[in-house]
């Protein structure tokens, strides 16, 4: 990993929505008073969330104005961690597991058809602009290997045909059913669970 | 006290001081690289590591508080080994440039590697590169070369109080930089150089201009302000090539602010360095003889009370002693003053004029007034002690008169001398302050003693602190924030040509009484040249010489032994570390010679007579106490506003330096990055 690079192409201006608003008051409200600026890293996913998927320079220094911070103690809490977006990743940004499990049970077949649907290259765009795919260490769901995960939801038991489904839904901006693509509920044994027979929701 | 070992030597240490100061103070040294005795710790060098007894691990002394019975071990084999395996890591990734380092010969890395280092790389791979980061004209960055101690970033946010470095990324990435790579805005940058102990952040100005061994070092005084920072002239040759801080708890600390560092490239640019003579309105070289000749010819032809004298901003006490025994005993005159204003002045009593509380005082201080004075930029040295006493003390800091930013919070209260009245008669909320405050302390700026209501207002916060026994004998918090090198020394002399507000002088010049004007290094030139004949004495071609008919080239503060008294009172001597460009000459053998001209007789021998005879009347001045401190004064509501301050450009010197010219484009050009409230 080196370090993350900013987007030449900058929005001029950022403002939390109404509704991101009812959020950060929410999120301001956990912390004590003179330590609002703990929310910073809260505050800069909601600001990713809205912004789709990535944070622009606008939406840092608005958030460093909010919590009365320099600037540049954004910057670097937004450039330490990998999971904040710093350039754009597109409406829906898949990132695939790609760390032992996932790769033993296929994960690079994953890899091959990202590279043919939506760009030859991770981190960047595809031609409509809608999307992009990475490659990511354990996302912890490797009971279910192999998977990736689009935007909030976890698409898992891959296999080729699978993943070329969902990638042309994505494209096409339907939003595929999340979860295991071979019946599975959460990571039940496959042939229904053996144990904890007592338990509804176990 | 607590008692431990350190290597089985019993000491006895204060309660709260960590184990790397519990062994410095037993003797051993410690090598550190993030650790700074001003700063914060971190702790992420890992450098110091010792063993103590019962611990498994090896344990990084900086972060470590000492406790009772510790058994410290600094020199064991496990403690080496230790240190040699940080080093290794540290130099992993440190690229061998000594060689074209500018820090090299005076670089912790490069010192340290010495007793640490091991002689050959184990490292095959590639070295991180990191890009050069843009920090301003000051400071050269070759980021590769960075060990990530945070010194600069802690530097900037504690002390200087601008958080604007920063560490991005992380791991093997992590940079330092500033909010996208803008220059700092702080007049204390340039400290973060003297800080890096490695070669990443080097001083801009100096790069490739000398080796620290090649340097003769002077320990002297600077004059950019009043408050006479303790500094270190590095020259090579007859060029004063770079200037550093020395540690003088009292005073500055361990900084210095940008202008002193950086002015003296100024030192060799606009010098005077042959006596002129105007002729038809051109200035011809000449020798001394007849510079002399023609100024006393123009003596002898006038008298004597149509001679006037005005001396400079960076004059030393020497010469400032001199000229005043030139103009009583040589020319008979009593026209010499040394305010190039209008400016309220009652030298009755020393505590008049001075920055009681002291600058150390600050620190003890729970309650700070403003009056009329942005110390950020008429003393950094005193704002930075400010700024310290705030996140000490959280002192509450009051300014009448909205001032910028001063690093720090404070109230702003509204810029009348109204104000003023309330706050001395009892009526305001920040009388109650005063009031209910151990320690408090009120700095009146130059801004306000200009004033037609100054001495009102000095003489009621005297009598409202009395009244409240905040004058006492262990605390005074009156205070007066003299902006110029020379102004408390010129008063300690008695350089004033009337008291009060009005200067004599410049009254005389504004009425045209004067045939004659001497301007000895003056070049803040507040008033209209009618048709005197002016005699410039002083080391750049400024304003000062432009006026002038005749200019006699005098040496700079780096060029001649002489003592000047600081805001507080404290009398310093600044040592000669040059010597005068050309023809030029010391200010006093100037005065002297042109004595010996007028009357065949010089003043003084040599400079230890000088000296001595000054000394002596300092002595004899400060204990003859007269107590006539009432002047007719009235209330007047005026407006306080603040004088506007060039900060880079404040004095001669600075304004003849090309690295000031710059840092005044950057900050004219620099919007703030930091957070806007």
């Amino acid at each position: 990993m080196s370090i993350k690079k900013i987007s030449k192409e900058q929005p001029e201006n950022f403002n939390f929505s109404e509704e991101n608003l009812k959020i950060t008051e929410k999120i301001l409200s956990n912390y004590p008073n003179d330590k609002k600026q703990s929310a910073v890293m809260a505050l800069l996913y909601l600001a990713q969330r809205q912004n789709d998927n990535w944070i622009p320079l606008a939406a840092m220094k608005h958030i460093a104005k909010f919590l009365n911070m320099p600037y540049i103690k954004v910057f670097e809490v937004a450039t330490f961690y990998s999971m904040y977006n710093l350039t754009p990743v597109g409406k829906h940004f898949i990132q695939i597991c790609t760390t032992t499990p996932c790769m033993l049970r296929g994960a690079y077949k994953l890899v091959d058809i990202c590279k043919r649907k939506i760009s030859e290259e991770q981190n960047t765009l595809s031609k409509d602009k809608n999307c992009s795919w990475t490659e990511v260490e354990c996302l912890g769901a490797c009971v279910n290997a192999p998977m990736m995960q689009i935007n909030d939801d976890y698409y898992e038991d891959l296999d080729e045909k699978m993943t070329e489904k969902i990638i042309d839904q994505i494209l096409s901006d339907i939003k595929p059913k999340p979860g295991s693509y071979r019946g599975r509920i959460n990571t039940e044994p496959e042939n229904n669970r053996q144990t904890l027979m007592d338990l509804k929701n176990a | 006290m607590l008692k431990l070992k350190v290597n089985e030597i019993d000491i006895e240490i204060e309660e709260g001081l960590t184990v790397l100061q519990a062994c410095e103070q037993a003797g051993f040294e410690i090598p550190r690289f993030c650790y700074h005795e001003k700063l914060s710790i971190a702790g992420n060098c890992r450098m110091c590591l010792v063993e103590i007894e019962k611990s498994p691990k090896p344990i990084a002394s900086c972060a470590m508080p000492a406790t009772e019975g510790m058994n410290i071990k600094t020199n064991t084999s496990k403690v080496e080994k230790a240190r040699k395996g940080v080093m290794e890591f540290l130099l992993a990734n440190h690229p061998l440039d000594c060689p074209v380092c500018d820090q090299g010969g005076e670089c912790d890395l490069q010192d340290q590697s010495m007793f640490y280092g091991i002689d050959k790389s184990r490292y095959k791979e590639n070295k991180r590169y990191v890009p050069e980061k843009y920090m301003g004209p000051l400071i050269k960055t070759q980021m590769t070369r960075c060990i990530h101690c945070t010194r600069c970033i802690r530097f900037a946010t504690e002390v200087a109080g601008v958080p604007e470095l920063g560490a991005i990324g992380r791991g093997e990435d992590m940079q330092i930089t500033t909010y996208l790579e803008k220059s700092m805005e702080s007049e204390l940058s340039a400290n973060v150089i003297d800080l890096c102990p490695v070669g990443a952040l080097t001083s801009k100005p100096y790069v490739f201009e000398a080796r620290p061994w090649e340097l003769k070092k002077t320990e002297t005084i600077d004059v950019m302000d009043a408050v006479g920072s303790n500094i270190r002239v590095d020259t090579y040759g007859w060029e004063v090539k770079r200037i550093l801080p020395r540690i003088n708890e009292d005073i500055n600390e361990e900084w210095i602010s940008d202008k002193s560092r950086y002015a003296c490239d100024g030192l060799q640019n606009q010098r005077l360095d042959t006596p002129y003579i105007k002729k038809d309105g051109i200035f011809k070289k000449s020798s001394w003889e007849e510079a002399y000749e023609i100024i006393s010819k123009k003596i002898y032809s006038t008298s004597s009370d149509e001679i006037a004298g005005l001396t400079g901003d960076l004059t030393n006490m020497e010469t400032l002693f001199i000229t005043k025994d030139f103009f009583s005993k040589t020319i008979k005159s009593s026209n010499l003053d040394s305010r190039a204003e209008h400016l309220f002045v009652n030298n009755d009593e020393r505590s008049n004029y001075l920055f009681n509380s002291k600058i150390n005082g600050i620190e003890e201080s729970d309650f700070i007034l403003l009056i009329g004075s942005n110390p950020r930029y008429e003393a950094t040295m005193v704002n930075a002690r400010i700024r310290k006493s705030y996140l000490k003390n959280n002192t509450e800091v009051f300014s009448i008169g909205d001032v910028g930013n001063l690093t720090y919070p404070y109230n702003v209260l509204k810029n009348t001398t109204e104000i003023i009245k309330e706050i001395v008669e009892d009526k305001h909320e920040v009388s109650k302050k005063i009031k209910n405050s151990k320690k408090p302390i009120i700095i009146i700026g130059q801004s306000l003693l200009k004033l037609d209501s100054a001495n009102y207002v000095i003489e009621k916060i005297k009598e409202f602190l009395k009244k409240n026994n905040k004058i006492n004998t262990d605390w005074n918090a009156f205070n007066i924030l003299s902006n110029n090198a020379s102004t408390v020394g010129s008063y300690d002399l008695n350089i004033l040509s009337s008291k009060g507000k009005n200067n004599k002088v410049l009254k005389g010049i504004e009425h045209k009484k004067f045939k004659i004007l001497f301007l000895l290094g003056l070049d803040e030139i507040h008033f209209k040249k009618n048709n005197e004949f002016i005699v410039y004495m002083g080391s750049h071609g400024d304003k000062g010489a432009e006026i002038s008919d005749v200019i006699l080239p005098g040496a700079a503060y780096t060029e001649q032994d002489g003592f000047f008294t600081n805001l507080e009172g404290k009398i310093q001597k600044a040592y000669k570390a040059s010597y005068p460009p050309g023809e030029a000459k010391e200010d006093w053998v100037i005065i002297n010679e042109l004595a010996s001209k007028i009357k065949s007789k010089e003043l003084y021998k040599n400079k230890d007579e000088l000296e001595k005879s000054m000394m002596n009347y300092l002595k004899i001045t400060s204990s003859e106490k007269n107590n006539n401190n009432f002047e007719n004064f009235n209330f007047v509501n005026e407006k306080i506003n603040l004088n506007e301050i060039d900060y880079y450009y404040s004095n001669v010197i600075a304004r003849s330096s090309k690295t000031m010219s710059r840092c005044r484009q950057e900050k004219i050009k620099f919007k703030d990055t930091g957070t806007e409230v």
